[in-house]
């Protein structure tokens, strides 16, 4: 098992012959995605290199294919009418990768996002990824292993570096989900936690989060209530407030988002939060070996 | 992106917000031109990116147009927390009978647009939220149908404005929310919203921050970018297209990804050094970027070494070697540089940075930090 995304996912790329579109095509194939449709307005009709057909439209795609999920490499300009084109027909997971989306643009998204039928995963993501069944993202799939860690987190780089260690030590990533990194997300920690707490495969969590916002609260609440074990990373905790630190949603401002209240929240949730990425997978490696003994 | 008052100004006036009559002056012959236009009693306000201007002695009364001529002289390169003041907005000094507060900005936690009314303008308006949270009325807009009339009362009543000033007060809401939307602002703000001896209604200030990720649709408005708060390295750079923060501190810090950079930051700081900086490289970055990245640190000064940690998903730890290897040619380089290079072609980065003396090679971001701050001498 997994969440959200297996040997299932039929998937459909928004922008598929732009130049981020039509490498990671070629990547997420290789992970052994079932890419199933590519959409390119004015270049329905035709295949891309890998022999995906185009369609003009995302409904035409979803009619011809079946696909169930679609991932979006589309400028930012128009990635919220790209956004829009999924949630209207239908398709029960969309993926969007694109960074720079307009604030504006983004309320607009989440307001139709709550009443669709679709779940989204970012903007400004690296995607998600279950490890030898499907990955719908940009990450470096080699790095993943298979096994029964849980991942969630805000950022992609500093999820490469957590999940090269886990592997590194011989354990695994059930599904890794980055949620993105922009004040506006469509799925916040809680729902990703609610997912593996229901998951079977999954045994613990970790978590990384940042400085910028509230998520990190919310889901500290929800974490009191689950059976797993939740380990988690916070990283600006030493970043000087009212500076944007890269991500547009990572800044402390007045006395909002800041480290110590994510920090706090988490601890009292009886959360681990390491102050380094190794011993957060320490921290897992001993979390495992307990469960075990049980 | 935060822009001036004056640039402020000139956009509420393009949504039909009345405001101080006015024009900005980089030169007092200029001001003294401009106040002689105005025809009566000026105020000269510094044009900085910070708050607390008038307690700096940013903000002074004129009454005469040489009176505005000296005050320019004296505001202009005066340095306010930090930054030098390079233009002053010569404006009608309008005296105040009552001030109010109004403001919109996009809310994180309802992903909303919050806009809000106090009756307590003219300070700071955390300040009326710490002390008497009542005294703000907050609506939220609906993004589909936006700021409705019924919403509008509900502030101006909520608020306890004086109902002889529904009706501009009205004008006002619906006026400052269409340019918020239509700037693409993710602030918008006039405090002190005043109410003239005279009887007008009247944008005294004006705060707006437009969010740089629009500015695509806005060629109009990128022009007014700067640096926030005028760092000359930050503004070279934004010319690079590199994503860069001045901290001030001693280890100047590369990497790639904002939350890996962001990291770095942390455990050098926890090693005992001082970051001097954050730089983000991005994904996939050409060993130009990284070039470019480099120079950029080395601008900073009191430097006392430098960390550049790497993890490759789509960006190449060759690219990046050749990189660092070209932004230093020829170049003496009198501190550590340490690099931590892994996940893509991190051998072959490792080989082409093996051929160098300049560099220290670690093989973990926690390494490299210890390094680097012990090889700069810091513990």
């Amino acid at each position: 098992m997994s969440i959200l995304v297996n040997k299932q996912t039929k998937l459909l790329v928004q922008g598929i012959t732009g130049r981020e579109g039509a490498f990671h095509t070629q990547k997420m194939i290789e992970a052994g995605t079932q890419v199933v449709a590519g959409v390119t307005p004015g270049k329905g009709g035709t295949l891309d290199a890998n022999g995906v057909p185009i369609f003009d439209t995302v409904a035409q795609a979803v009619a011809a294919t079946g696909a169930n999920a679609s991932i979006i490499f589309v400028p930012p300009p128009f990635a919220a009418d790209a956004m829009l084109e999924s949630f209207d027909a239908f398709v029960p997971l969309v993926v969007c990768i694109t960074e720079g989306i307009p604030i504006h643009d983004m309320i607009r998204v989440h307001d139709r996002l709550k009443t669709s039928q679709s779940r989204l995963i970012g903007p400004n993501c690296p995607g998600l990824i279950t490890p030898g069944e499907a990955k719908l993202g940009i990450m470096p799939a080699h790095i993943f292993k298979r096994g029964n860690v849980g991942m969630i987190s805000r950022s992609g780089t500093l999820t490469y570096e957590l999940v090269a260690e886990l592997s590194s030590r011989g354990l695994g990533i059930s599904t890794c989900v980055g949620i993105g990194g922009d004040p506006i997300i469509g799925t916040p920690f809680i729902d990703c936690l609610k997912l593996f707490e229901s998951d079977p495969e999954t045994e613990l969590v970790v978590m990384a989060g940042e400085i910028g916002g509230s998520d990190e609260e919310t889901a500290a609440d929800y974490i009191k209530s689950m059976t797993k074990p939740v380990v988690a990373f916070i990283s600006g905790r030493t970043a000087p407030p009212g500076k944007r630190m890269g991500h547009a949603g990572a800044i402390v401002s007045g006395n909002k988002g800041t480290a110590e209240a994510k920090v706090k929240a988490l601890s009292e949730a009886g959360v681990p939060i390491p102050l380094r990425t190794y011993e957060v997978i320490d921290e897992v490696e001993k979390q495992l070996k307990q469960l075990a003994k049980v | 992106m935060k822009i001036h008052e004056y640039q402020g100004k000139l956009l509420m006036e393009k949504y039909q917000i009345p405001t101080t009559k006015g024009s900005v002056a980089d030169n007092p012959a200029d001001a003294k031109r401009i106040a002689q236009e105005i025809g009566r009693k000026v105020a000269v306000k510094a044009q900085v990116h910070v708050g607390g201007r008038g307690k700096a002695g940013g903000i002074k009364i004129a009454n005469t147009p040489e009176e505005a001529y000296e005050a320019a002289k004296a505001i202009l390169g005066m340095n306010i927390k930090g930054l030098t003041v390079k233009k002053v907005l010569v404006e009608e000094a309008v005296d105040i009978a009552t001030e109010y507060y109004l403001g919109m900005l996009v809310d994180r936690d309802s992903k909303r647009v919050i806009v809000m009314a106090s009756a307590e303008g003219g300070v700071e308006i955390e300040e009326v939220a710490e002390r008497s949270p009542e005294k703000i009325a907050k609506v939220w807009v609906d993004p589909a149908v936006g700021l409705q009339d019924y919403q509008i009362r509900q502030l101006i009543f909520g608020a306890g404005f004086d109902r002889r000033y529904v009706k501009e007060a009205t004008s006002f809401l619906r006026h400052l929310y269409a340019c918020m939307i239509g700037a693409d602002a993710d602030l918008a703000e006039i405090n002190p919203l005043a109410i003239t001896q005279d009887g007008r209604m009247i944008a005294a200030d004006a705060k707006i921050n437009i969010d740089e990720n629009s500015l695509f649709r806005h060629p109009d408005l990128a022009g007014w970018k700067e640096s926030e708060d005028g760092h000359e390295i930050e503004e070279e750079a934004t010319r690079r297209g590199l994503t860069f923060v001045h901290l001030g501190g001693n280890i100047g810090i590369i990497g790639n990804g904002a939350g890996l950079v962001m990291t770095s930051l942390d455990v050098v700081n926890r090693e005992g050094g001082k970051p001097a900086n954050f730089l983000d490289i991005g994904g996939g970055a050409k060993a130009d970027v990284v070039k470019n990245a480099l120079e950029i640190v080395l601008m900073e000064e009191g430097l006392q070494g430098i960390m550049i940690n790497i993890f490759g998903g789509i960006t190449r730890c060759d690219e990046v070697a050749r990189g660092i290897i070209h932004a230093t040619e020829g170049m003496e380089l009198n501190i550590p540089v340490v690099v931590r290079l892994s996940g893509t072609e991190e051998e072959a980065g490792r080989r082409i940075l093996e051929g160098s003396a300049k560099f220290t090679p670690a093989a973990s971001m926690q390494e490299a930090a210890q390094k680097v701050v012990s090889l700069a001498g810091l513990r």
